[in-house]
């Protein structure tokens, strides 16, 4: 239970945390631009991945070292 | 136990007299396509060690989490998960795992798409990762009918509105609670741990896809088939 209480209590602290923030507690924002119609929050998560899509692909890879010889397939 | 190692080969192949029957064929089939060096290789290409091709095991990851915390879920019930400080956290991983889930998925899909990943005889492998992303859509927007609170009954009688509007019936009633649940907690996983595992088997089949060539050069997977 001490666990449970512990996970409980860092999950309210977590969340007010969050909360003071960003107020959830309200109706979302949406965006129009003519016949599109988008919510504030899913077009924040559209450019996160475009952002993480464009890092991974100009980010080098940690540790990389080429092996002679290595699987070609 | 013999002395002499086997050949590989001869382990699975069985009785000659047996080569005829179906375990054997299908056997021969079975380890033909999948030996264990290509289900598990200890190695990758060279081209693998970069973060654009990580983004694959981040989906199935994301979705372990999300499985395990249904579980834990389907353990506890509804009553838990709205009234308890734990159920709250557990029912918050739930949600944040498959935000992470379709996020990591998404850009699995960008990648592959941009280097053309079903070149090589990877057709399959690329049509069961879309078929893969449709079930997941499914699973969660039965989700979202399943969280029992009024934003699944605001969503459910939208969608009977949307769905009756292109006359789609009621064979999926997402009015239908109990319906949603089953689809949810059994039918729609069941689905997509199959595809997921047909799609990785595929991938260690055929081998992961090269990147797509600088300008003038030339990949031999560009111009010949992988060899099954």
């Amino acid at each position: 239970m001490d666990l449970l209480g512990a996970v409980s209590a860092f999950y309210t602290a977590i969340s007010g945390l969050l909360g003071s923030v960003v107020n959830l507690d309200q109706p979302g924002h949406y965006l129009n631009w003519g016949f599109i119609h988008i919510s504030v929050a899913n077009l924040i998560v559209i450019c996160l991945m475009v952002l993480v899509f464009i890092a991974a692909i100009l980010l080098p890879f940690p540790g990389h070292r080429s092996h002679k010889g290595g699987d070609s397939d | 136990m013999t002395d002499q190692t086997p050949e590989p080969v001869s382990k699975y192949a069985g009785h000659p007299e047996d080569a005829k029957m179906w375990t054997a064929r299908v056997r021969k089939g079975v380890v033909g396509a999948l030996p264990p060096d290509k289900m598990l290789p200890d190695r990758q290409p060279a081209y693998v060690a970069s973060w654009i091709y990580v983004f694959g095991m981040a989906t199935i990851t994301s979705m372990i989490v999300v499985i395990a915390t249904g579980c834990i879920l389907a353990l506890k019930g509804p009553q838990w998960w709205h009234e308890s400080g734990f159920g709250h956290f557990i029912n918050s991983l739930h949600l944040w795992s498959v935000e992470l889930f379709f996020f990591a998925m998404v850009i699995h899909l960008w990648g592959k798409f941009f280097m053309a990943a079903w070149r090589g005889n990877r057709s399959l492998t690329w049509i069961t990762g879309v078929v893969t992303f449709l079930a997941s859509i499914v699973t969660g927007f039965t989700g979202y009918l399943s969280q029992t609170n009024f934003d699944s009954q605001w969503i459910s009688t939208q969608a009977k509105d949307g769905i009756n509007a292109t006359g789609g019936g009621a064979f999926f009633n997402v009015l239908n609670f109990g319906q949603m649940l089953m689809w949810h907690i059994t039918l729609m996983p069941i689905a997509l741990v199959v595809l997921v595992g047909l799609h990785v088997l595929m991938v260690r089949h055929r081998g992961v896809v090269p990147p797509l060539p600088a300008k003038g050069e030339t990949i031999p997977e560009m111009t010949a088939e992988v060899p099954s």
